[in-house]
């Protein structure tokens, strides 16, 4: 397909601009051809270029990119509008955004010979994590994403866009095939895509990785191999850490771009959304011997790592919204003040529970200090000192539930609005389900004022589980046995 | 013209689940029928079966024969007894009107209806009556119906809900649908699926099995429908027939 020229009427779109020239596409501004239909907001249409022989395998993910546009929804992908015949003008009409693709990050860092501030960092990289969860929830996962596909809105949320190699559980895989050959971008691919298999949620977690990566050092981990021999290396090589390449690396960081380009699936984050949590959290990061290494592998290292991958033998991916629905990031909300020792109690023995069903659970224990607690001038009681005692608090609370190699964090948020604050938190760590306590002593006020569970519990993005005081106080010093029921 | 057709095979008799997954097509705004085989055996209504598919037929319904339902044109002069579903064609034979064999002996094994191809088994030898699990009998199906003049072919015999499909290198694929999900299948490619059992579930689900199709948007979905199962397992008992073909339908096995 050639250039359109301005002007040019397509199935009532008018052809505006040439705003992108890609390898298999190009994308024009449109409008609606006729006069007075004004659109709902701006719109872009992507035509594929499909010159000469080679038009079969773009004409495919051209399809497949149909087929997941129509489906997929949320603010993290462009809003679907029209396609074409695929038979006699393919094409596909989306939201045109306005809004930068990651690759400029990479490119002003390059020209400018800086490096990128971690906090920059973490920042873009929850969000593109953040986005690739939205995908993964639908039973999607991108299986592309590098930074030409991943765009950043002016407040900071990211779009994926181009999902010609995507994967989708409730829809034939075109570009599937039994002789299990990669699909996707060489430099972003995880191994297990290297090695054929398609579906998994974690190859997305690898890929992020990448982009960490780059973002970090201005390199790519893998280099960008032309052969299968080349791809295979990152089945069993480990990258050369960040912090070799960029010593301001921060450590927290290395340990969280390391962690996603594990070789194994199994060793990376479990959920994207985990990895948004880490990111959006550094403080939080257990740093590990992996965080912290500066200097390459030994040979002898490389050699143990090629030997067992070559033992390696891929199973066949979860269903993504199984993956990450069993690796939740469960929030409790533990009371400041004025909690009764069995309160604690009950919330501590749900969260348990609760825990104790998802082995990729991560907890998150959030405790919210009103604005009023902290006074500057009153000795002991100004904020380092109450976030402190409030953090030892939630620590000492928390000590008694057996995490198992669960992921644990604690928070102090500052609030003169409780349920706000909580709310809030849930909805920008994508929180899976808040457990806090039922509240009781304010039933008799319920019909009158909101109370804090009632107001979480309407409003909250997932679910909430309410512990009401299972065990009364006196209860407790008659033994563990009596307790097991 | 378009059309959204319900494909319905291995009714099997079970006259609850047949009425249900016909409200349900019409639910969905069916404007065709289609009936691929197997209206018979197992179950326990196939004369009330086979009337309400003969007046789906009067007024435009295309069917075609299954297995089932020619054992019980001529079944197998076998003692009856306490065994077995080789009691059921003779039991059905027997329940069957004179009219109602004559509807069934006059089903054709395939039916063509532009680019689809209907059949109970597979369009390759369809009397054979192969059952298409696999990639090879569903490529073999698809290039008898491409000789057809067909891209397209619906059929049962299999009581699975699959669909096969033209994978990146040419090779046909399977894929197993969820339930309720609109799946594009556009008329460029060639598609063979097997739409399930209305009647008699085997995959743990009770639930019938259907699926719709709509040409004009050219997407199929595969549908599961509740139904009294329950009343359709008391019918069987009630008739005599064996209790095993009253037991399966709570379990879908």
């Amino acid at each position: 397909m050639s250039l359109l020229a301005p002007g040019t009427e397509i199935d009532g779109f008018a052809i505006g601009e040439c705003v992108h020239s890609g390898g298999m596409a190009r994308i024009y501004r449109v409008t609606y051809a006729q006069a007075d239909r004004a659109t709902p907001f701006p719109l872009a249409m992507k035509v594929p270029r499909m010159a000469g022989g080679d038009g079969a395998e773009s004409i495919v993910s051209f399809e497949v990119e149909h087929q997941m546009l129509q489906v997929l929804h949320g603010e993290n992908v462009p809003r679907f509008v029209a396609a074409g015949d695929l038979a006699r003008m393919p094409y596909l009409v989306m939201e045109y955004l306005d809004a930068r693709p990651l690759q400029v990050w990479l490119d002003e860092a390059a020209a400018s010979r800086t490096s990128i501030d971690s906090a920059a960092i973490a920042q873009l990289g929850a969000a593109v994590a953040t986005a690739a969860h939205s995908l993964h929830v639908q039973d999607c996962v991108h299986l592309d994403l590098k930074p030409a596909n991943v765009l950043i809105r002016p407040d900071g949320r990211a779009v994926l866009v181009d999902f010609g190699l995507a994967w989708h559980a409730h829809y034939p895989d075109l570009l599937a095939e039994e002789t299990r050959l990669p699909v996707g971008s060489a430099p972003w691919m995880a191994p297990e895509q290297v090695v054929g298999m398609r579906g998994d949620p974690r190859s997305d977690v690898f890929a992020i990785g990448v982009l960490l990566y780059e973002l970090a050092t201005g390199e790519l981990p893998f280099g960008d191999p032309q052969t299968r021999g080349g791809l295979r290396q990152r089945l069993w090589m480990q990258p050369v850490p960040p912090r070799a390449i960029a010593p301001r690396t921060p450590a927290w960081l290395q340990e969280v771009i390391l962690r996603c380009l594990e070789p194994e699936a199994a060793k990376r984050y479990p959920s994207a959304a985990q990895l948004a949590f880490d990111l959006a959290n550094p403080q939080q990061v257990i740093i590990t011997a992996r965080g912290e290494r500066i200097a390459r592998e030994s040979i002898g290292t490389r050699l143990k790592r090629w030997i067992k991958a070559a033992g390696l033998s891929y199973e066949p991916s979860p269903l993504p919204s199984a993956q990450v629905g069993e690796s939740p990031i469960v929030m409790v909300c533990v009371p400041s003040k004025d909690a009764t020792d069995s309160t604690l109690y009950s919330l501590r023995a749900a969260t348990a529970r609760s825990l104790g069903i998802r082995p990729g659970a991560r907890l998150a224990c959030v405790t919210v200090v009103s604005i009023g607690a902290i006074d500057h001038l009153v000795p002991g009681r100004g904020e380092t000192d109450v976030h402190r005692m409030q953090l030892d608090g939630l620590r000492s609370w928390a000590h008694g539930i057996d995490l198992d190699g669960r992921g644990v964090s604690y928070h102090v948020i500052e609030s003169g609005d409780v349920a706000a604050a909580l709310l809030q938190y849930a909805r920008s760590n994508a929180v899976d389900l808040m457990v806090l306590g039922a509240a009781t002593h304010g039933l008799m006020w319920q019909r009158l004022v909101a109370t804090v569970p009632m107001r979480v519990a309407m409003e909250a993005p997932c679910s909430v589980l309410l512990v009401k005081q299972g065990l009364p106080f006196e209860l407790l010093g008659r033994g563990e046995d009596d307790n097991a029921a | 013209m378009t059309m959204k057709l319900a494909l319905l095979a291995d009714v099997h008799a079970n006259l609850q689940a047949l009425e249900a997954c016909i409200a349900d097509a019409r639910s969905r705004g069916a404007t065709q029928f289609a009936f691929l085989g197997d209206l018979v055996g197992y179950g326990a209504d196939p004369s009330a079966v086979v009337d309400a598919v003969m007046a789906m037929a009067q007024q435009g319904a295309w069917v075609v024969k299954g297995n089932h339902d020619e054992a019980a044109l001529s079944p197998p002069q076998r003692p009856t007894g306490e065994g077995a579903d080789l009691a059921s064609p003779a039991w059905t034979h027997a329940q069957l009107s004179a009219l109602q064999r004559d509807f069934l002996a006059s089903l054709p094994l395939v039916h063509r209806e532009d680019n689809i191809l209907l059949v109970h088994a597979s369009a390759h030898e369809p009397a054979g009556w192969t059952y298409v699990t696999r990639p090879q009998e569903a490529a073999q199906s698809l290039d008898e119906a491409r000789r057809r003049g067909a891209a397209i072919v619906f059929g049962g015999h299999v009581h699975e809900q699959r669909l096969f499909y033209v994978g990146a290198v040419g090779k046909l694929m399977p894929f197993d649908p969820a339930p309720g999900v609109a799946v594009p299948v556009p008329s460029h490619r060639e598609w063979l699926a097997t739409v399930g059992s209305v009647g008699q579930p085997r995959d743990g689900d009770p639930r019938a099995m259907y699926a719709i199709y709509d040409s004009g948007e050219q997407r199929l979905t595969f549908v599961r429908v509740p139904y009294d199962h329950a009343a359709a397992a008391a019918a069987i008992v009630r008739a005599g027939l064996p209790s095993h073909n009253a037991e399966r339908l709570a379990r879908g096995r």
